[in-house]
């Protein structure tokens, strides 16, 4: 099972609040964009598909129904980023699994970072180290909520560059919140719209 | 050694007393005089009626009214930690959880200890059995009623600390545990930190009681050291295990944090 044989994330007629039956397939390394106005559903939508609040639905990886593991495998393989994360220790260290330097140099630390209190982090430093915290778990799948929306130009790009290596290369699925039409069109390769109580291809 | 009973005219110059307390503290507009008066008027009334009930209770002594009376003093208790909750779990599991934790480990330790430690004939002799489930409830209620309020309070407040370290691959268990040992510890910190005191800082009221009452202070200390161990493990248990529960309760079949099982604060 620790094999990393890609698998894509398939989405079967899930309903949440607003949203009902969306029907979504993610291929192993693709990034699939999602945007919508504020209140839309989007966090909830990736919420649902994280398996943390209650809705209908089947989700699974690959051949691998949700259902068929217990709920903390399914969400260290699906691994959702919320777009505020939170941290329960004094230092960065403490909260990470296996890290690799290659992810902390590629957004700018050093290894000197697990070492920083927590509550000194600035908002921007805070999300991108969330980013990395999350991959050091090794999901297979990754969920994104505006991931670089305290970022400035500079780290937004290497964010993104990070993003994309670390998609081909392990060929995640990747569903990423976004508002930033010019993101969109520099990460995605398909763009969904939330247009009421469904999702519609943008363009 | 002979006990002075106390006569009624006797306790009415401690009330004046209390009247007094009553009326210099409306002199100095503190907002507690009422308060004071209808305090010590329902310690009359209640323990008058009390006494009354247990006067009867010892005369009969049989098992089937002190296990009703027994019954009694648990759902009050259970009531009694559930209105001392800020946000509690919905459904009468509030009520439901901090009464089956008080009722096993309360009832088990005072079961142990009439049978095993002080061994009356019958057990359940009711001039041991009451005053024993009495001391051990009143403190096991409030280890309990402490630590729900706080794990309900801590998840109410730090849910999307909960939620990430679960969107993290955590199992609740290790979502919630810092959460889960930090209410335990709150409910056992009262009689451990009296227990440290007994003696030397404060007077057990018990032991007070018994010595008043012309038992020599060397039986006195005897059951008072029985009691304070036996509350400390009636309450101890009981927090561990009302937790425990609460905080199952608090996650569904899919490990979901479940804060819509709680109820929101009231004014």
């Amino acid at each position: 099972m620790e094999h990393q044989s890609p698998e894509s994330l398939v989405i079967k007629a899930l309903s949440i609040g607003e949203l009902k039956d969306v029907d979504l397939t993610i291929s192993p390394g693709e990034i699939v964009c999602l945007s919508g106005e504020s209140g839309s559903g989007k966090s909830r939508l990736l919420r649902a598909i994280a398996d943390l609040e209650v809705h209908q639905g089947q989700v699974c990886l690959g051949e691998r129904a949700r259902e068929s593991m217990a709920a903390h495998d399914w969400r260290r393989w699906v691994m959702l980023v919320p777009a505020e994360s939170q941290w329960w220790g004094d230092t960065v260290g403490e909260h990470v699994c296996h890290i690799k330097e290659e992810d902390l140099e590629a957004l700018g630390f050093s290894r000197a970072v697990l070492g920083w209190q927590v509550s000194r982090l600035s908002s921007g430093e805070k999300q991108r180290l969330a980013a990395i915290r999350a991959l050091s778990c090794q999901p297979k799948a990754l969920l994104l909520d505006e991931p670089t929306a305290n970022l400035d130009d500079d780290n937004t790009a290497k964010f993104e560059a990070w993003v994309l290596k670390k998609a081909q290369e392990q060929q995640m699925p990747i569903l990423w919140v976004a508002h930033d039409e010019a993101q969109i069109q520099r990460v995605g390769h398909r763009h969904f719209k939330i247009r009421g109580d469904h999702l519609e291809v943008a363009k | 050694m002979s006990v002075i009973d106390l006569s009624w005219w006797q306790l009415s110059i401690a009330a004046f007393m209390v009247i007094a307390l009553a009326v210099v503290s409306m002199i100095a507009k503190l907002n507690v005089g009422k308060p004071i008066l209808i305090a010590a008027l329902r310690t009359v009334i209640q323990l008058t009626l009390i006494g009354l009930v247990l006067e009867a209770l010892f005369s009969v002594g049989s098992f089937h009214w002190v296990a009703l009376m027994a019954g009694v003093m648990l759902l009050v208790a259970g009531r009694e930690v559930m209105a001392r909750q800020k946000h509690r779990l919905k459904g009468g599991w509030a009520f439901g959880i901090g009464t089956v934790s008080m009722f096993i480990s309360g009832f088990t330790v005072t079961v142990l200890t009439l049978t095993v430690v002080i061994g009356p004939d019958p057990w359940y002799t009711p001039q041991y059995a009451i005053p024993l489930l009495g001391m051990l409830l009143g403190n096991t209620m409030t280890g309990v009623a402490l630590s729900l309020d706080r794990l309900t309070e801590a998840v109410w407040r730090q849910r999307s600390v909960i939620e990430n370290r679960l969107m993290l691959g955590q199992s609740w268990q290790e979502a919630i545990g810092d959460f889960r040992r930090e209410a335990m510890r709150s409910g056992m910190m009262p009689m451990i930190n009296a227990m440290a005191a007994a003696g030397i800082v404060s007077l057990p009221g018990m032991m007070t009681g018994q010595i008043l009452g012309g038992s020599p202070p060397g039986v006195a200390v005897k059951y008072q050291i029985l009691v304070m161990f036996t509350i400390t493990v009636g309450s101890g248990f009981g927090a561990m295990a009302a937790v425990s529960a609460g905080s199952r309760r608090l996650f569904d079949e899919r490990e979901r944090l479940r804060t819509d099982r709680l109820t929101a604060a009231k004014p």
